[in-house]
This record gives structure tokens, C-alpha cells and sequence, in this order.
């Protein structure tokens, strides 16, 4: 049996971590609040973007833009969503793994735009193709940072260094389910199909062709600024899980350990009333 | 009369920034100021940056945003702005500060001038500074 000593030592021990565990927990929750005020916050705008780029795409009968060109795929990009930091349980994890599933499948070469540490280190380790990067995103990631990294990843697309960019993150679903989604990105291919009749005709102001020119770069920030907020939610939603259960296993632990160290203090005052028994029944002989 | 009024509604990348209902509408279209009254025709416009009016009851109402579009369809006007802020929000010297800057990179031209960009923060500096002044 361990020492009485040792047992005291562990649960102190555990104590310690339990309330570093309870207190990330806690700071998960309040950012978790945050990121989902921001997703519901952003939905207006890409709502509504969307549903312009829809109506534009079917009142012009070709689009022949930039940024909607398709070419013989040849290279494909992955911007790869993960957290700069661990602790999350498997929520950097799932994701990367299902963009290297998703990259094996590519038939042609593929490279990773890594956004966030531990999405990059992984790709590092492996010595996998890494095209860009960026890191220290923060807990509030804004449209200027998407922008840029969509600034980057345009131009990536229109150098022909990629054919096709895809991205990958995790799609918040609540507090305690999210899951990994790989999501076409470049070549725009807007579906033209809008269910309300409404298609009254529009004056465009200059013209349809012009507006587009500067909706459809605006529709990739969205998208991609879309992820990001849905990528920060998750994260702190996972982490906030992640400790939640570090925390009750901790309460186990040291109900446990409690026990047992319970045990060897009666078994060492047992011990010792029999020793003084034994000693006291010696004298009397 | 009362009842002609277009519902508007001002949302960014960030944010809904307001909803009103309002009897008229003047926005900065990417070639020249464009009004909007009761019963517009179904639009969708380039915006560049400058100042948005909003006339309602009593009060008129000024913005400043930074570009971005706008859909007007059946007397409901909704402007995607990349940003806009209300005139309380705005704070003058800051963007007085960045006219001057943008002034002084525009006059002296440094080499690797992004010559559209250093254009664009001068104009969105003075559409601040419209919103504020001719309030």
C-alpha cells in the first residue's frame, strides 16, 4: 500500500490541476458567448450578400469574372482552420486529419494554408507542403484579418500557383457538437437558383457586370470570415467540454485516492493498537 | 404620407449597424450620390465611401461608410457597407489625422505607393469628417 505521504501528495496535486481545468472551463464559457454573439452578428451581412450574388448570377447569363474561372485543376489549396493553442480535446485534431484525408484523396498535388499554429505544426512535422501561414489569429478574429488572408489566398488562385482552393474548418453546430467541413472556395460557383419568384427586374447601378466585379471578392471574405468565427466558436466550445470532463475526472480521482488513503491511515492505527496490544501482552507473561 | 416610408437597414461584415424607416434615402453610388424615394424600382448599386442621409419624421440622419452595395426592392433598402458608423461613433481628430496622412503620402509619393489604397483612405477619412461637420 502507498504511503500515507504519497496519497496526500497526488490528491494535492490533482486539487491543483482541477482548479486550473474549472478555471478554463469558465474562461471557455465567456469567450464561447462571445464568438457565438459574433457568428450571429455576421449573419445578416453574408445573408443578405448571398442572396444578392444570387439574384445578380441569374439575371446575367454568363460569368466570366476573375474569380469564377475554371481551369484544368492541377494544384489544389487547402486553408486549413485550426487553434493556435491545445487543450481542446480533439478539435484540432478531427480537423486536420480530415483535410490530410480529404488532400490523400486529391488525385493531383496538393498544399495547406495553414491558419493557426497547431494546423501548421502538424503539417510541419509530416513534412507536408506548406504554402502560407498564419498564426496568432486571436480570440476575436475580424474582417480585416479575413480579408487578408483572403487577399493572400486570391492571389494564390489568380497566379495559378492553385487551381482550386478548398477550405477547412469546424462547422459550429452548439456548445458541445461540432464537426470538421471541407467547403469549396475558389472558383466562385454560385448556385443560380433562388426559390422565390421575385425576380422583378433590376436596374444595376453601373452595371450588372461591375457590381460583381466587386460583390464576389466581397463573397469570399464573408465565406472565409464566416469560418473563421465559426472555427473560434468551436474551439472554445470544444475546449470548454474538453475541461468540463477534465474536471469531473479529477472529482473521481480524488474520490478515489480519499479512499484509499482513509484505508492505510485505519490500517496503520490498526497496525499500531495490535503492535501496543502485542507489546502489553508481552509484559504480562 | 405616413405610411410611405422605405424600411432601410445598414448591416457590416461585423455587425447590424441600424434599422429605420425612413420617407428618403441619399447614398453615395459608385458614380455620384443616388436618392431613393417610395416605390423605387428594384436596384442593386456600387457604393464607394462618403455619406449616407436618411431623412425621416423630423430628424435626418447621417453615416459614414466605406463602400459596399446597396439593394433596394420593394420599399426595403438594405446596405452591405464593408464599415459604417453613426456620427456619435466617429471620432473627427482621428479622422482628420488619417486625411492628413493620406494627403502627405498622395503629395509626396513615396516609392511602393499603393497609389488606389492611399486614394481610398483619403476618402473614407473625409466622408468621416462630412458626416461629422455637416451634421
Amino acid at each position: 500500500m502507498a504511503g500515507m505521504r504519497d496519497i496526500k501528495r497526488r490528491i494535492r496535486s490533482i486539487t491543483n490541476t482541477q482548479q486550473i481545468t474549472k478555471a478554463m472551463k469558465m474562461v471557455s464559457a465567456a469567450k464561447l458567448r462571445k464568438a457565438q454573439q459574433a457568428v450571429t452578428a455576421a449573419r445578416p451581412y453574408s445573408d443578405k450578400l448571398e442572396e444578392v450574388l444570387t439574384r445578380l448570377v441569374e439575371a446575367s447569363n454568363e460569368l466570366d469574372f476573375d474569380l469564377t474561372q475554371k481551369r484544368p485543376v492541377k494544384r489544389i489549396g487547402y486553408v486549413l482552420i485550426t487553434a493556435d493553442g491545445g487543450l481542446c480535446g480533439g478539435y484540432n485534431i478531427n480537423v486536420t486529419k480530415l483535410a490530410q484525408q480529404s488532400m490523400q484523396e486529391e488525385e493531383v498535388e496538393t498544399a495547406v494554408i495553414a491558419v493557426g499554429r497547431k494546423g501548421r505544426d502538424y503539417f510541419r512535422r509530416r513534412e507536408l507542403a506548406i504554402q502560407e501561414e498564419f498564426i496568432n489569429i486571436g480570440d476575436n478574429p475580424n474582417y480585416i484579418q479575413a480579408r487578408e488572408l483572403v487577399n493572400v489566398v486570391t492571389k494564390l488562385f489568380l497566379d495559378g500557383t492553385f487551381d482550386e482552393i478548398k477550405l477547412v474548418y469546424t462547422k459550429f453546430l452548439t456548445a458541445i457538437s461540432q464537426t470538421p467541413t471541407v467547403s469549396h472556395l475558389l472558383p466562385i460557383a454560385p448556385e443560380g437558383e433562388t426559390e422565390d419568384e421575385a425576380d422583378s427586374d433590376y436596374l444595376f447601378e453601373p452595371s450588372g457586370d461591375e457590381v460583381l466585379n466587386t460583390l464576389l471578392p466581397r463573397y469570399v471574405e464573408t465565406l472565409v470570415y464566416r469560418a473563421l468565427l465559426e472555427a473560434k466558436a468551436s474551439e472554445h466550445g470544444a475546449r470548454m467540454t474538453a475541461m468540463d470532463s477534465a474536471t469531473t475526472n479529477a472529482d473521481e480521482m480524488i474520490d478515489k485516492l480519499t479512499l484509499s488513503f482513509n484505508r492505510a491511515r485505519q490500517a496503520a492505527i490498526t497496525r499500531e493498537i495490535s503492535e501496543i496490544v502485542g507489546g502489553a501482552a508481552a509484559l504480562d507473561k | 404620407m405616413a405610411d410611405k416610408k422605405i424600411a432601410v437597414e445598414v448591416v457590416t461584415p461585423e455587425r447590424s449597424v441600424l434599422k429605420r424607416a425612413v420617407s428618403s434615402l441619399v447614398v453615395p453610388a459608385s458614380e455620384g450620390y443616388l436618392g431613393v424615394l417610395y416605390n423605387h424600382a428594384p436596384l442593386v448599386a456600387g457604393l464607394q465611401p462618403g455619406v449616407i442621409r436618411m431623412k425621416g419624421e423630423d430628424a435626418e440622419e447621417i453615416m459614414a461608410i466605406s463602400g459596399g452595395f446597396m439593394e433596394v426592392i420593394e420599399n426595403k433598402a438594405t446596405i452591405m457597407a464593408d464599415t459604417a458608423e453613426t456620427t456619435d461613433e466617429i471620432d473627427l481628430q482621428r479622422a482628420e489625422r488619417a486625411k492628413e496622412r493620406a494627403k502627405e503620402r498622395l503629395e509626396q509619393k513615396p516609392e511602393g505607393l499603393d497609389l488606389s489604397r492611399a486614394e481610398f483612405a483619403m476618402r473614407r477619412a473625409l466622408a468621416r469628417i462630412e458626416a461629422v461637420t455637416k451634421d
